[in-house]
């Protein structure tokens, strides 16, 4: 694996190498060398399969690390590839032309952390959340809490309360 | 306990399209204007009783004979197999499975329900035919459960839908669901398990929570 970067390393301006284990290497790849990369090593280096994509949030830092699992099946390697972008404007160039499912992970990727992939395909249409109203809420500084209070909070009711009801049945000299 | 406030929000007579016959009738207003025949436009009635005996009667026949709608929204669902293969048995106790609201008379939501989710269980609620009975498996459907602050999931299905019986639990063992099955079988001989005329009774309060949470309502008010 280490010579597959050293080999990739001028070409895309790879960083951070790092390696787990033997046959699971990661790196970090500029945004605008990323589709390049991906159709090098899935054409010219047999890592036909996307595993996954995946988003991290690094609030503190300001950016989103947009994460690409890619498996080579017959050497049975894994390379990670992890893509820095600025948090206040995420664009990322979509590959669903390299991998037809790249789509579905764009797709919640947009949906869960606010991500832009222009050109992808139904990226609008919502995925998990239907009539969504605020912000992504996968990113770190969506309040799940409050939201879910200030929306989903109980409401008075005259009818068959089942609290006073077990109190009633449990507690009867209280 | 104090009455709460009847939302009825009649439509006025100056801004009644002309198929509204009166502030009674539904506008399903979220639907488009070739799509509002297929719905009913009237509310929901509440099933009035009838002769004490006849409805003893037809109470006994009820309670024996109730066919489960299964939404199996989250974990609770995994429960529902042990209960209807060889060890639980439920066919003993007349209960069986059907595919349809059309068929059942009990539905048992089995676990969290998300919105996308709660939209589909308002549809199907609305479309079974009386009498019909709900019953809520597992915390997370009776008060949100884990998820208490998770921003997609409702935290209490009895504020969208009555519910007859709940079984808490995370999630219930067969035994659990069984005993709630006797339970309601227990209120319905008794006459006791009222969901449906609730729901007609507070219609209004209901359809005002199903819609502060669903924001794009674009089902028919009532639908069946």
């Amino acid at each position: 694996m280490r010579q597959l970067y050293d080999q990739l390393k001028d070409t895309y301006r790879l960083t951070e190498y790092g390696e787990r284990h033997p046959g699971q290497a990661a790196a970090q790849v500029p945004a605008e060398r990323l589709t390049s990369l991906l159709t090098q090593l899935r054409d010219a280096h047999g890592f036909s399969h996307l595993v996954l994509m995946t988003c991290v949030d690094w609030l503190e830092q300001g950016q989103f690390q947009v994460t690409y699992i890619l498996h080579n099946h017959t050497r049975r390697q894994d390379f990670i590839l992890k893509v820095r972008v600025d948090r206040a404007h995420p664009v990322l160039p979509s590959i669903h032309t390299l991998w037809k499912q790249a789509r579905v992970y764009q797709r919640e990727l947009h949906e869960m952390f606010g991500l832009e992939f222009p050109g992808s395909p139904g990226i609008d249409e919502p995925m998990i959340l239907e009539s969504w109203q605020g912000p992504p809420p996968m990113r770190r500084d969506f309040d799940t809490r409050k939201f879910s209070e200030e929306r989903y909070s109980h409401r008075p009711r005259s009818h068959s309360e089942p609290e006073a009801r077990m109190k009633e049945q449990l507690y009867p000299e209280d | 306990m104090p009455e709460d406030k009847e939302i009825v929000t009649p439509v006025p007579p100056a801004e009644r399209p002309e198929w509204v016959k009166d502030e009674r009738t539904l506008t399903n207003s979220g639907l488009p204007e070739e799509e509002r025949d297929w719905f009913c436009d009237a509310r929901p009635r509440r099933a009035e009783k009838s002769w004490r005996v006849v409805e003893n009667f037809m109470n006994w026949a009820r309670a024996h004979s109730l066919w489960i709608l299964a939404f199996g929204t989250g974990c609770g669902a995994i429960e529902l197999r042990p209960l209807v293969t060889a060890r639980y048995d439920i066919s003993r106790l007349g209960m069986q499975m059907r595919p349809t609201p059309r068929q059942a008379s009990v539905f048992l939501i089995g676990g969290y329900v998300s919105l996308k989710t709660l939209k589909r269980i308002v549809r199907s609620y609305e479309q079974m035919q009386g009498p019909k009975f709900v019953v809520a498996v597992c915390s997370c459907a009776i008060n949100g459960g884990m998820y208490w602050d998770s921003y997609n999931t409702i935290k209490r299905i009895d504020e969208y839908i009555p519910v007859d019986v709940y079984v808490t639990g995370c999630m219930p063992r067969p035994e659990a669901v069984l005993a709630g099955f006797n339970l309601l079988k227990k209120l319905i001989r008794e006459g006791k398990a009222e969901g449906q005329n609730l729901y007609a009774d507070k219609f209004d309060w209901f359809k005002a929570n199903q819609k502060q949470v669903i924001t794009d309502w674009n089902m028919p008010d009532y639908n069946w």
